[in-house]
């Protein structure tokens, strides 16, 4: 064999393990929703959704976990939705290229980047201590919105950058103030991106347990919530708790809860890629 | 109407400004509390004594334990998800069929939405189980299967991050790779790769820094053992499983036991936010070598 021939064959050979390399991944990721859907399936009913938490596995349900986590989704959003999209405005089109909003994009760029169980550590002591919120939604709404906020402000920001020059000059042109521009033309022109980013960085709230159980969210709540006040537990939570349990029954209710909280994350992630889609052929300027 | 204007950008300034305080409060937060913490244990004792047992009547703080756990997880995690990302990086840019990739690319990605609580699960009661027909010393907590389980789920992360580095490297590089006779390979390797370094080291440091954060996995996986080993076949504890155990537990506020999760939240946070800045430092430093 030639030289030539030895590498054309390490390019082959290459190639055959990039696919299979490429199928790990999927087949890993296929094993794993047949093997939970298998185990899980057959527990979901309508009891499952209905009953409260319960020692007796056949018996316990996931009604304030669901409930529970509905309630921070809506929280959240109520808190993270106003904040986040203001500062991405504010850093978009007001900012000066200055030393302080220089600062406040490295700033931004390491919040993302600080894991979730530390925003649980500043929430059990601004929220829970300081704040006296207690074990409360609220508190847990505020701890995800903090985590959840650079998703926001970072997609806000691209989807303001997105919307024409064209656009904000005719705009002025007419006579309209910089705010004006921003809200009648620059938002309805990016909300398709902005609401993409929400979504998505609710469907990272959606599935984290770690900060919540740092600020004192519990497995056990005997009834669902009717006020921010009230404690609360959420999907993660229930199926954190039923995991760590040996008896088998409770892995196939772990199991179970599973697919509830993956349906809620798929669905939210594909609302979102669906409306990344729509708006990448919407807009023509 | 200009009065109102400048309300209303004061608000908006606010609200970018509150993701200062919101980095303020968390150092205020740790920093508060691990003072309080130092003051009874000497920062020489928490860095070098080789036993983690706030919880126990005889009481050793040394962070080591949990330190160990967690490079432990974070290295298996690596090495699983660095060949694999970069293989498939690689194959994706130089090999796929443009269509392939599109089907494929959204496909892993749903690897990195998956919340890690089910990752956890899935390491307890699947990857486990299957270990230890393979390996029957294997413990029923282990940092293996969990580390294993956190390298496929930062697989997308490496993957789609270099894939991006390897993308912007200019056609005219592989072009040229390509004229002197070189095969796929070679250009993948020999041009492509050293080209789109820095772009594939940032995403290993965010994918180690995301490893060493991680949570729920390690917390249902990896056991609530500190030990001070680098054997991935018995529980360990990383330094977020103890704050989730700690947080589980019936720790009353204020006392030591409890200053001891901010202790290890700083440890934490400094790992992080190094990792976090290094990858910020070399993407700045790195970005415009082809502009």
């Amino acid at each position: 064999m030639t030289n030539s021939d030895i590498n054309r064959l390490k390019d082959k050979a290459f190639q055959v393990f990039g696919v299979f390399c490429t199928l790990i991944g999927l087949v890993v990721l296929g094993i794993f929703l047949f093997d939970i859907i298998l185990e899980g399936a057959k527990r979901i009913d309508w009891d499952f959704l209905t009953s409260l938490p319960s020692r007796r596995a056949s018996r316990a349900g996931i009604l304030t976990a669901w409930v529970g986590t509905i309630w921070i989704l809506v929280l959240t959003t109520i808190i993270a939705f106003p904040l986040g999209v203001s500062a991405g405005v504010y850093l978009e089109e007001y900012s000066r290229k200055n030393k302080l909003s220089n600062f406040l994009e490295i700033n931004i760029s390491n919040l993302a980047g600080v894991p979730s169980i530390i925003y649980g550590l500043l929430g059990i002591e601004i929220f829970v201590r300081q704040m006296r919120l207690g074990n409360s939604l609220l508190a847990g709404a505020l701890t995800l919105s903090l985590l959840i906020l650079p998703i926001i402000i970072v997609t806000t920001r691209e989807a303001i950058k997105a919307v024409p020059r064209s656009v904000r000059d005719g705009s002025y042109a007419l006579g309209a103030s910089k705010w004006q521009t921003i809200w009648n033309q620059v938002l309805p022109a990016s909300f398709g991106g902005i609401l993409t980013g929400i979504i998505l960085a609710l469907s990272r709230a959606v599935g984290e347990a770690a900060p919540l159980i740092v600020i004192g969210a519990l497995a056990y709540v005997p009834f669902t919530p009717a006020s921010p006040l009230d404690e609360f537990t959420v999907l993660p939570i229930q199926i954190f708790n039923w995991t760590s349990r040996p008896q088998e029954a409770f892995q196939t209710n772990a199991a179970a809860a599973i697919i509830i909280l993956l349906i809620i994350t798929f669905l939210l992630n594909g609302i979102a890629v669906y409306l990344r889609n729509r708006q990448q052929k919407k807009i023509k300027w | 109407m200009r009065a109102s204007e400048k309300i209303i950008e004061g608000l908006l300034w606010l609200s970018a400004v509150i993701t200062i305080l919101i980095t303020i409060g968390i150092i205020w937060v740790l920093l508060s509390e691990a003072i309080d913490f130092f003051q009874v244990v000497s920062l020489v004792e928490f860095l070098t004594a080789k036993q983690w047992t706030p919880l126990f009547a005889q009481k050793e703080f040394g962070i080591l334990p949990l330190v160990a756990g967690t490079l432990l997880t974070t290295g298996i995690a690596i090495a699983v998800a660095l060949p694999l990302g970069l293989t498939i990086a690689i194959y994706l840019n130089e090999y796929a069929h443009a269509r392939m990739k599109q089907v494929v690319k959204p496909m892993l990605e749903v690897l990195a939405t998956i919340p890690t609580v089910v990752y956890g699960f899935f390491a307890l009661t699947v990857v486990t189980p299957f270990l230890q027909t393979l390996i029957p010393k294997l413990a029923g907590f282990n940092a293996l299967s969990a580390g294993m389980v956190m390298g496929i789920m930062i697989i997308p992360m490496i993957s789609s991050l270099s894939e991006d580095a390897i993308s912007a490297v200019p056609r005219s590089l592989r072009e040229a790779a390509y004229g002197m006779g070189s095969t796929r390979l070679q250009t993948a390797f020999g041009v492509m790769v050293p080209a789109a370094s820095s772009g594939i080291v940032v995403s290993v440091i965010l994918a180690i820094s995301r490893a060493v954060g991680e949570t729920m996995i390690v917390a249902i996986a990896a056991g609530q053992q500190p030990r001070l080993t680098l054997n991935p076949l018995v529980p360990i504890e990383t330094i977020t499983t103890y704050i989730v155990q700690v947080s589980l537990g019936d720790v009353p506020q204020g006392s030591l036991e409890y200053k001891t999760i901010f202790a290890a939240g700083i440890t934490l946070f400094i790992f992080t936010f190094a990792l976090n800045n290094l990858s910020f430092w070399i993407k700045k430093k790195y970005q415009e070598k082809y502009d």
